[in-house]
C-alpha cells in the first residue's frame, strides 16, 4: 500500500486563451482509491487526459512506477499499463462488445482477427471482476450500466494496473451506484491502483483512501476522507464557504397549471419512452422529477414543450389543451421551457447575445414590422435584459458561444422570464455550472415558485430535486414510480424508486434494502 | 458483490431492450409482400397476353447449335407472375411461416433481369439471345461501378465523404493515356502495363489531394470532393489538347483478352465467362479483397472505428489521421484502376470526360449496398446489367405499342433506385456515423 | 468546432450584417473578405502559367489574349458579363441553402428542369399571340417554378425521410439530365423536340416571350437577364439578412435544435429554402433560354451547376459579392476561346485555373500561409478552448 505507481510532477498544459493546469503534482499509491475532487472546469479532465497520453502537457514530468515516461499517444500510456473510463464512454455502438474491447489491440489469428479469442477472453475476465456482459451483443443495444462494464473489461483486457474512471456514477442509479463500488473494491483487491474523477462529496467520502481537490487547474489541497466532512470539501473546491441548502419558504399551491394524463412518448429511434404517465402541476409549486437519465425525461419535457411528437394521452395547460399544439402555440399561452441542452437546444452559438435574448420572440412587434427586422427594438430589449439578469458579457455583440456556461444559462433564463410565463418547464437547469450560477438559478428558480408561477423541474441531480421541489415525481423507464412530498423524501428512498421500486417498498424497507446492497 | 441488487439490475437492463426490439421489425414486409402480389397480378393479366406467342430461347452460347432453353414468353411470364403472387403472400405470412420466406422473396428479386429479357424476347423478332454474353457484358460494364464504389467504400469507412471518385476516375484516365501516348507510342505492351501502374498512381495521388484537404486543412468534404471534380476535368482537357492530341497517338491498344486456364476450358460457357481483359478480372479480387480486410482483419477494424467514432477510435491508441491517410489513398489507387479500365481497356483513348458520371453512379452503388463490399458489388452489377440491357434491347429491337424503350430511361434508373434507397423505402441505410466530419487529434 | 458545414465561417459572418454601426463600419473599411480569394488567383494564375510554359508557350502572351478576349472591346466586355449572368442564378442556388445548412449541389439538375420549363411553356401556341409583358413573367416563372419543385424534392426527402441533400440532388442530377435529354431528343414520339433541327432542342420560343437585349453586337447578346439575376441577389440579401423569415433560415442553418425550440418548423423551412434555391438556378435557366438563345439545349448548361457552388464559395454564400465572383468566373471563360486562338493554349486552363481557386478559397490556410494573412476572427480557437475546459 505504500509504493506510488504514478507520481505527476509539475504538470503544466495551456490551451488557446486557458490555462487548464499549472504546477499541478498528484501521487497515487499502489492499491489506493484516490478521488480527483473538482468543479466542472477545474482541470481534473485535462490532467488525466494527460496521464493517459491524450494531451501532451507543456511542462511537467510523469512517472510510472519510479520510472519517467513520455506519452505520445494513448498508445504508450495503454502500454504503460493505463487504462481510462471517460465520462462519456468511447464505445461504437454498432460495434460487438467483443470488437469494442479488442479494438486496438486485436486478438488475432494469422493475419486475421480472432474473435473466438476475444470472446473468451471477455468472459474471462467478466467471471474474474463480476463484470458480465456478452460479447456478441452490439454495444448501441445495451443499457448504460452494462457499456460502462465494457469499458471496464477494456482497460482490463488491456492489462492496466492503473485505473482512471471519469464521473463513472453520474449515469447510475444509486444502487447502481453502490454495486458499482463494489467492483472498484475488488479491483483494487487483486491489485489496481484507481483514481476516481467526481464532484460528488458523498461518493468521495464513501470510496476514497485519499482525496485531492482541484480549482481552476491547480491542487488546492488532499484530505483524508475520515477527517473531512462534505462541508470542508465543498469549501476546499468551491474556494469559499458554500451554504449547501436552499432556504425557501412552503410553497402556496394556487390552480392547476399542468395536467399531463396517460402520456405516451417515443423516442428518436421510435422505441416507447414515456409510458402513460400522469401528474399535476399547480401554480405555485416547484414538482420535481428525479431518475436516472435515460428513463424519459427528456422525452416527456420535449413533448411537453411540443417538440415530440406524442404517441398517446393529453396534455392540458393553464386549461387548455395543447397535446397537438407546435412549439410555438405552447410558448404563446405563456409556457416557457429551460431546455436540457442549451447548446443543442437553448442558444444558437454562432448569434450575437441579442438575437439569442429575443429567440422566442423574434417574430413578434415591435422586433419585426411587415417581415423586416427591427434590429432598433431588438438590441433595446437585449439591453434591458442583460442589465436585468446581470448576464456578463463584453457587449451584446459578442458571440453567445464565447459566453461562460452560466452566462449562457443565464441568457436562456433571461428571455425565457421576459414573457412573464404561467408556467415553467425546467431540465437539468445547473448542470455544468459552477457553484455561483448554481445559487443564482436556485434562487431565481424559488422566486418564479413564490410569484405564482408553476414549475415543472427535471433534474439529475437528487440534492437539486430534494432542495428545491415541494413535491417529487420519479421516473422509471418512462413510468411515473411514485409521487412523494418533498418534506417526507429520503434519499434512500428516491433511491429505491429511481431503481424501479415501489412506493411501499421505499416507505417500508428502504433501510433494510439499502442494507442487504451492501 | 450482491447478488440480489446485480439480478435486478440485469433485470432492467435486458427488459429495457428486449422490450423495445420488436417495436422495430415494422410492417414494412406487408407492403413489400403486397407489392410482389401487384406485380404478379399485372404481368399474369396484362403482359403475359399481349407477348408474341411463339418459341424463344435464352441461349447459353453462340448459333450454330447453342446450348438453349426454349419457352413461350406468354407461358413463361405467366408463371412467373404467378410465381411472385405466391412469393408476396409468402412474404406477407412471414411472421408464420418464419424467416426462410426471406429467401423466396430474395429470389424473386433476383429472378427478375430474366424476366425482363423474357419479356423482351416477347416483342421482339428475334428467337432468340445469349444470355451468358449478357452476363459477361453487364459484368464488363460492371467494371468502374464496383471499383469506384470500393474506392467511396475505402474512403466513407474511415470518416471521409468522397465525392471526388468521378474526378479521380477521370484524372487517371486521362493522365495514363498520356502516359501511353508518350512512352509507348503505340503498340508496346511494357508501356500498356506500366500505364496502368500510372493509373494507379495518379488515382492514389488525387486521393491524397482529397484527404490532404479533408484532414489536414479540415475543409468541408463535400467542397473538397467538388475541387477534385473540376480539377480532374480542367487538367484532363488541358493535357489532351496539349499532349496527347500533339502526340499523334489518338488511339491505342486495349489490355489484351487472356483466359483463365483450366476455367476457360469449361464447355459451353467457359470460354465466355472466363476470357476477358484483365482490369476487369482484377475488379473481383478488388472487391473480394476489399471484404477480407475491412471486415476480417485488424486494420480493417481500426478503418471502421475511425469512420465510427474517431475519438473512441483515438483513446485505445490508434493513430486515426494516419489511418485516415492510408484508407483515402488505397481507396484512390483502386479509383486509377477503375480509371485505367476507361482509357486503357474498355477503349484505347481518351475522351473529354469519358467517364460519364460513373464515379457518381459508383456512389449510388454504394448507397445501395448500405456501405458494404459485397452489397456495393450486387449494386454495381445491378447498374452494370442495366446499361447491357439497354443495348440488348436495341439490339432485340423491342417494341411497346410501336415505341422503343428509351435508353435514357436505363440510364436514369440506378439514380432513381438509389433515392429510394437512401429515402428508406427500400431498406434502410444507414453511412458511417462519423461521416464527413472533420477530426483533430488531441494534443 | 466540428461544424464543418461553414468554412470559412461564411454562415456566421453572414448573420451579422444587421450588428453595430461600428462593426459596420469597420466590416465596410475592412480588406479582409477579399484578400484570400485575391491571393488565392493570383496563385492560381500562377500555377496556370507554369502549365503554358510548359507546353512552349509564353504565359504572358497567353493571359494577353485571355485578358483581351475578356475585356478587350466594348463588345467583349459586354459578351463577358453577358456569360456570366446564369452563374449568379446558379452561385445563389447554392447560397441560399447554404443559409439553412443545406448542401444543394443539384443546381445543374434544377437548371435543366428550370431551363426546359421555360422553354416549354414558351412554345405554347397561345403563347404567340401575347405581349412581352405578359409572356416574359410567365416563361420566367415557369422556369422558377421546374426549378424550384426539382429544388424542393430532395428538401422533402430530407425533411420527410431523413435523405441526406448531397446524395439525393446528386442523384438528381443525373435523373434530370436523362429525363430532359430525352424531352429533347426523343423522335418516336416526338415531345418537345424541335423537328426541323437537327441538333437535339426544343422548338424555339415565342418572339413576345424573348427577352429584350441591351446589345446585340456581343458575343453572346447581353439581354435583361443580366438584371433579373442582380435583382435576384439584392432580394436574397435582404430577404437573409433584413427579414425574420431570414433570421428563421439561419436559425436552422446553424443549430437546427434551437430552431425547433424557437418553434421555427425547421422542415417546413428546409423544404421552402431548397424550392427557393432551385427557383433561382431556374431562375438563371429561363434567363438564358428566353435572352440567349431563344430554345433549350441541354448542352448549354453543363457543369454551370457544379461551377455555381466554386462561385458560391468564393463570395463566402453571400449573395451580393456572388454578382462580382460570376463575373469574374464567366469572363474567364468568355476569354479563353481567343487565347486558345492566338496563344494556341487550351481553353481547359482556366477550368485549371478555376479549380485550384476553388481550392485556395476552401483550403484558405494555404493561402494565409503563403500571404500572411492573419485569420479574421479567432473563434475557432476560442470554440476549441471552451469545448476542452467543459
Amino acid at each position: 500500500m505504500t509504493t506510488p505507481v504514478l507520481e505527476v510532477r509539475n504538470i503544466r498544459k495551456t490551451f488557446p486563451g486557458v490555462v487548464a493546469n499549472d504546477a499541478v503534482d498528484f501521487t497515487l499509491m499502489k492499491g489506493e482509491i484516490h478521488c480527483l475532487l473538482g468543479e466542472n472546469g477545474a482541470g481534473k479532465s485535462t490532467l488525466m487526459n494527460i496521464v493517459f497520453g491524450l494531451y501532451q502537457p507543456d511542462n511537467g514530468t510523469i512517472e510510472v512506477d519510479g520510472e519517467e515516461v513520455s506519452f505520445e499517444n494513448s498508445r504508450d500510456a495503454i502500454a504503460a499499463g493505463i487504462g481510462m473510463v471517460h465520462q462519456h464512454f468511447q464505445l461504437i455502438p454498432v460495434f460487438t462488445v467483443a470488437e469494442n474491447v479488442i479494438l486496438g489491440s486485436e486478438t488475432t489469428k494469422g493475419k486475421l482477427l480472432d474473435l473466438d479469442a476475444a470472446r473468451s477472453i471477455i468472459l474471462d475476465l467478466g467471471k474474474r471482476y463480476g463484470l458480465h456482459v456478452d460479447p456478441d451483443a452490439k454495444v448501441g443495444d445495451l443499457s448504460v450500466g452494462e457499456q460502462q462494464r465494457v469499458e471496464l473489461i477494456k482497460a482490463l483486457y488491456r492489462e492496466a494496473d492503473i485505473l482512471i474512471l471519469d464521473e463513472p456514477t453520474a449515469v447510475l442509479t444509486p444502487g447502481e451506484v453502490d454495486d458499482f463500488f463494489e467492483v472498484v473494491q475488488s479491483l483494487v483487491q487483486q491489485g489496481k491502483s484507481i483514481i476516481f474523477i467526481t464532484h460528488k462529496l458523498r461518493e468521495v467520502l464513501a470510496v476514497a483512501d485519499k482525496i485531492t481537490v482541484m480549482r481552476s487547474g491547480t491542487v488546492v489541497g488532499t484530505a483524508e476522507p475520515s477527517t473531512s466532512t462534505q462541508q470542508s470539501l465543498a469549501n476546499l473546491m468551491v474556494g469559499h464557504d458554500v451554504t449547501l441548502q436552499v432556504d425557501k419558504t412552503p410553497a402556496e399551491p394556487g390552480e392547476t397549471a399542468l395536467v399531463v394524463s396517460h402520456l405516451q412518448v417515443s423516442d428518436t429511434r421510435g422505441l416507447p419512452a414515456v409510458a402513460g404517465i400522469d401528474l399535476e402541476v399547480r401554480a405555485g409549486e416547484i414538482f420535481g422529477i428525479a431518475g436516472v437519465q435515460g428513463n424519459g425525461q427528456r422525452e416527456l419535457v420535449e413533448a411537453l414543450a411540443g417538440m415530440h411528437k406524442i404517441d398517446g394521452g393529453r396534455v392540458q395547460m393553464l386549461g387548455v389543451d395543447v397535446t397537438s399544439m407546435s412549439p410555438r402555440q405552447i410558448s404563446e399561452l405563456g409556457v416557457a421551457h429551460i431546455p436540457e441542452d442549451r447548446e443543442k437546444h437553448g442558444v444558437v452559438g454562432e448569434y450575437p447575445i441579442y438575437d439569442n435574448l429575443v429567440l422566442n420572440r423574434y417574430f413578434k412587434a415591435p422586433f419585426v414590422k411587415r417581415g423586416v427586422r427591427q434590429m432598433g427594438a431588438i438590441r433595446a430589449e437585449a439591453e434591458r435584459l442583460i442589465q436585468m439578469f446581470d448576464v456578463r458579457t463584453p457587449s451584446m455583440d459578442t458571440l453567445t458561444s464565447s459566453l461562460s456556461g452560466g452566462n449562457r444559462q443565464k441568457t436562456i433564463i433571461a428571455r425565457e422570464l421576459s414573457q412573464d410565463p404561467k408556467l415553467m418547464l425546467v431540465a437539468q437547469p445547473t448542470r455544468g455550472l459552477d457553484v455561483g450560477s448554481i445559487q443564482f438559478i436556485h434562487e431565481q428558480i424559488i422566486a418564479l415558485r413564490d410569484s405564482g408561477v408553476a414549475v415543472l423541474l427535471v433534474s439529475a441531480e437528487l440534492d437539486e430535486i430534494m432542495s428545491l421541489s415541494d413535491r417529487v415525481g420519479v421516473m422509471y423507464q418512462g413510468k411515473m414510480v411514485g409521487v412523494v412530498e418533498a418534506a417526507g423524501a429520503t434519499r434512500e428512498t428516491l433511491g429505491i424508486l429511481m431503481a424501479g421500486g415501489t412506493i411501499d417498498e421505499a416507505r417500508t424497507d428502504g433501510s433494510e434494502h439499502r442494507g442487504s446492497s451492501r | 458483490m450482491s447478488s440480489a441488487a446485480d439480478s435486478v439490475n440485469a433485470g432492467r437492463s435486458v427488459s429495457q431492450k428486449r422490450v423495445s426490439r420488436p417495436g422495430q421489425s415494422s410492417t414494412k414486409h406487408y407492403y413489400f409482400g403486397a407489392a410482389l402480389v401487384l406485380l404478379g397480378l399485372v404481368l399474369l393479366i396484362f403482359v403475359a397476353p399481349n407477348l408474341i406467342d411463339e418459341t424463344r430461347a435464352f441461349r447459353l452460347n453462340k448459333p450454330p447449335d447453342p446450348v438453349q432453353f426454349e419457352f413461350k414468353p406468354p407461358t413463361f411470364v405467366g408463371l412467373a407472375g404467378a410465381f411472385y403472387i405466391l412469393v408476396g403472400f409468402l412474404t406477407v405470412l412471414r411472421d408464420r411461416l418464419g424467416s426462410w420466406t426471406r429467401f423466396a422473396a430474395i429470389a424473386g428479386v433476383a429472378f427478375m433481369p430474366l424476366l425482363i429479357l423474357a419479356m423482351a424476347l416477347g416483342r421482339s423478332d428475334l428467337s432468340g439471345t445469349n444470355v451468358v454474353n449478357l452476363l459477361v457484358s453487364s459484368l464488363f460494364l460492371a467494371t468502374p461501378i464496383a471499383l469506384g464504389s470500393m474506392t467511396g467504400l475505402w474512403s466513407e469507412r474511415v470518416g471521409i465523404i468522397n465525392i471526388g471518385i468521378e474526378g479521380t476516375m477521370l484524372g487517371a484516365a486521362g493522365i495514363a493515356y498520356m502516359t501511353y501516348a508518350l512512352v509507348g507510342d503505340g503498340a508496346e505492351r511494357w508501356a500498356l502495363w506500366l500505364s496502368v501502374l500510372v493509373a494507379i498512381l495518379v488515382g492514389g495521388l488525387f486521393a491524397l489531394l482529397l484527404a490532404v484537404l479533408s484532414i489536414r486543412f479540415g475543409i468541408n468534404q463535400i467542397i473538397a470532393g467538388v475541387v477534385i471534380n473540376l480539377l480532374a476535368l480542367g487538367l484532363t482537357g488541358f493535357l489532351r489538347s496539349q499532349v496527347i492530341v500533339k502526340s499523334g497517338v489518338g488511339t491505342g491498344v486495349a489490355t489484351p483478352s487472356f483466359g483463365i486456364p483450366l476455367l476457360s476450358k469449361i464447355p459451353v460457357i467457359g470460354d465466355q465467362l472466363f476470357v476477358g481483359q484483365p482490369i476487369n478480372f482484377a475488379m473481383y479480387l478488388v472487391v473480394f479483397l476489399t471484404w477480407l480486410v475491412m471486415f476480417k482483419t485488424p486494420w480493417g477494424l481500426r478503418v471502421r472505428a475511425c469512420g465510427e467514432d474517431p475519438h473512441a477510435a483515438e483513446t485505445v491508441g490508434i493513430n486515426v489521421i494516419r489511418t485516415r491517410y492510408m484508407s483515402v489513398v488505397l481507396g484512390g489507387f483502386i479509383a486509377g484502376l477503375a480509371g485505367a479500365w476507361f482509357s486503357l481497356e474498355s477503349s484505347a483513348r481518351f475522351e473529354d470526360n469519358m467517364t460519364n458520371a460513373a464515379g457518381f453512379i459508383a456512389l449510388a452503388a454504394m448507397i445501395f449496398g448500405k456501405w458494404t463490399p459485397w452489397g456495393a458489388f450486387a449494386g454495381a452489377l445491378l447498374f452494370g446489367y442495366a446499361d447491357a440491357l439497354q443495348t440488348r434491347l436495341q439490339f432485340l429491337k423491342v417494341d411497346i405499342a410501336g415505341f422503343e424503350i428509351p435508353s435514357e430511361f436505363w440510364q436514369m434508373l440506378p439514380f432513381a433506385i438509389t433515392i429510394l434507397v437512401v429515402a428508406g423505402l427500400v431498406g434502410r441505410a444507414t453511412p458511417p456515423a462519423a461521416e464527413g466530419k472533420p477530426f483533430q487529434a488531441s494534443q | 468546432m466540428t461544424n464543418g458545414a461553414a468554412p470559412n465561417g461564411a454562415a456566421p459572418n453572414g448573420a451579422a450584417p444587421n450588428g453595430a454601426a461600428s462593426k459596420k463600419i469597420t466590416r465596410a473599411f475592412s480588406l479582409q473578405p477579399i484578400l484570400v480569394p485575391f491571393y488565392a488567383l493570383i496563385l492560381a494564375v500562377l500555377v496556370g502559367g507554369v502549365l503554358i510554359a510548359i507546353v512552349g508557350v509564353n504565359p504572358f502572351t497567353a493571359y494577353g489574349y485571355l485578358l483581351k478576349g475578356m475585356f478587350g472591346s466594348p463588345d467583349r466586355i459586354a459578351g463577358s458579363i453577358a456569360r456570366s449572368v446564369p452563374f449568379i442564378g446558379s452561385a445563389l442556388a447554392l447560397a441560399v441553402a447554404f443559409r439553412a445548412g443545406l448542401f444543394n449541389i443539384g443546381a445543374e439538375g434544377q437548371l435543366l428542369l428550370g431551363g426546359v420549363s421555360a422553354a416549354w411553356v414558351g412554345t405554347w401556341a397561345w403563347m404567340a399571340d401575347m405581349p412581352a409583358i405578359i409572356a416574359i413573367p410567365i416563361v420566367i416563372l415557369a422556369g422558377m417554378l421546374g426549378g424550384g419543385i426539382w429544388g424542393a424534392i430532395p428538401g422533402l426527402l430530407r425533411a420527410k425521410t431523413g435523405a441526406h441533400e448531397v446524395i439525393t440532388t446528386i442523384m438528381l442530377n443525373s435523373i434530370g439530365l436523362f429525363g430532359v435529354r430525352w424531352l429533347v431528343s426523343s423522335q418516336k414520339p416526338v415531345v418537345l423536340r424541335d423537328i426541323e433541327s437537327t441538333a437535339p432542342r426544343t422548338r424555339p420560343i415565342a418572339e413576345g416571350a424573348r427577352l429584350p437585349t441591351f446589345l446585340d453586337s456581343s458575343q453572346p447578346n447581353l439581354h435583361l437577364g443580366l438584371v433579373l439575376l442582380v435583382l435576384a441577389a439584392i432580394a436574397m440579401a435582404l430577404l437573409l439578412d433584413r427579414t425574420s423569415f431570414g433570421f428563421e433560415v439561419n436559425t436552422v442553418g446553424l443549430n437546427p435544435g434551437a430552431a425547433k425550440y424557437a418553434g421555427i418548423s425547421v422542415n417546413k423551412t428546409i423544404v421552402l429554402v431548397m424550392a427557393l434555391s432551385g427557383a433561382m438556378a431556374g431562375l438563371a435557366a429561363a434567363s438564358e433560354v428566353s435572352g440567349t438563345s431563344g430554345t433549350f439545349q441541354p448542352g448549354t448548361f453543363a457543369g454551370m451547376g457544379f461551377d455555381g457552388i466554386a462561385i458560391a464559395l468564393l463570395a463566402r454564400a453571400k449573395p451580393i459579392p456572388i454578382i462580382f465572383s460570376a463575373i469574374m468566373w464567366g469572363s474567364m471563360l468568355s476569354g479563353a476561346p481567343l487565347m486558345q486562338q492566338e496563344a494556341d493554349v487550351s481553353i481547359d486552363v482556366v477550368r485549371i485555373i478555376q479549380a485550384l481557386v476553388l481550392l485556395l478559397v476552401a483550403a484558405d490556410a494555404i493561402v494565409r500561409y503563403i500571404f500572411r494573412v492573419k485569420v479574421e476572427t479567432g473563434n475557432e480557437f476560442a470554440a476549441s478552448s471552451t469545448v476542452e475546459a467543459s
